[in-house]
């Protein structure tokens, strides 16, 4: 499904994109490829959903935003109907569940921090369950950076 | 919110190439062109804003993501651990600082339920690679941490990007 090609390409790219009139030609000369293969193959990589996203990732915080990471504690029976009243919040962004007490786990992204304690209180007045609220207090990763 | 980040804050021109650009980018050859005329602005302009936006960090990077699931990372960890709060500002950009970790956040405790203060995401071929991995971190961290677990996602719920409103 991948070939080497493919791989430099996604390894290269994961490490930054660059703004100017054709950044498709630096990275292709960079990588010894034309500038339209580039191009078929990131849109292949797209179609194929290998490269969930390709593009600028902005930084929700510091365009006003809040996002948290919560948590729920749902006991079984009730746990698929939690999960429709979370996951019908356009504010939850993502929902796993996971394998411990605290077995639902929720990114909400919100306009503003006020948004993120109302979202919280109408899903606990919803769902009558707590929501354990974790708001990062300090961030420490580079960037998420798969080599293949 | 004090007076430095509000003028970092994006303007009303920002937001609309923000709006146009969080799907992702053109794959044309003149990708920040295309977005350019989509919005009625100039070239420069819109590149100009972008770098601005990228050196404030309103902008992370501009990139590839790959779904990490696609390239075979299936086991997927998140590790929680009990940190001291005196040590966690030295070793929390340590933990960050590994190749496997991907996001590693300081967060409150929920005591008694919750005794974990930092969280690093780490991500194996298998379940044995992600608890080699987390058995470095533990090493790393060695007595700054009482306690750890891995909790394993079993099921995606929902995923949607994160997406500014218009």
């Amino acid at each position: 499904m991948m070939d080497s090609v493919d791989r430099a390409i996604i390894n290269r790219l994961q490490d930054g994109f660059p703004i100017c009139e054709r950044p498709f030609a630096a990275v292709a000369n960079e990588l010894g490829l034309a500038e339209s293969e580039l191009i078929e193959r990131v849109q292949h990589l797209l179609d194929a959903r290998i490269l969930s996203r390709f593009g600028p990732m902005y930084h929700a915080e510091r365009l006003g935003g809040a996002l948290s990471l919560a948590a729920m504690k749902i006991p079984a029976r009730d746990f698929d109907r939690v999960a429709g009243q979370v996951n019908a919040l356009p504010e939850v962004a993502h929902n796993y569940e996971r394998e411990h007490d605290l077995n639902m786990w929720f990114v909400l992204a919100t306009e503003t921090a006020q948004g993120q304690q109302a979202a919280i209180e109408k899903i606990e007045r919803d769902t009558g369950y707590h929501v354990f609220n974790m708001p990062k207090l300090d961030e420490y990763f580079v960037e998420l950076k798969f080599k293949v | 919110m004090n007076a430095v980040n509000e003028s970092l804050m994006p303007d009303a021109v920002d937001r609309q190439i923000i709006l146009a650009s969080q799907g992702g980018l053109p794959l044309v050859p003149r990708p920040y062109h295309a977005l350019a005329e989509q919005l009625g602005m100039d070239a420069d302009e819109v590149m100009a804003r972008m770098q601005r936006m990228l050196a404030s960090g309103m902008i992370r990077r501009i990139a590839a993501v790959p779904n990490h699931y696609a390239l075979g990372y299936k086991a997927n960890g998140m590790s929680v651990w009990d940190v001291a709060d005196e040590r966690i500002a030295e070793l929390g950009p340590a933990v960050g600082g590994l190749a496997f970790v991907s996001h590693c956040y300081h967060r409150p405790r929920h005591l008694p339920e919750w005794p974990y203060n930092l969280f690093a995401m780490v991500h194996g071929h298998d379940r044995a690679e992600v608890e080699a991995q987390v058995a470095q971190i533990a090493a790393l961290l060695g007595d700054a941490c009482r306690s750890h677990q891995i909790l394993y996602s079993t099921r995606i719920l929902k995923k949607t990007g994160l997406r500014i409103a218009a």
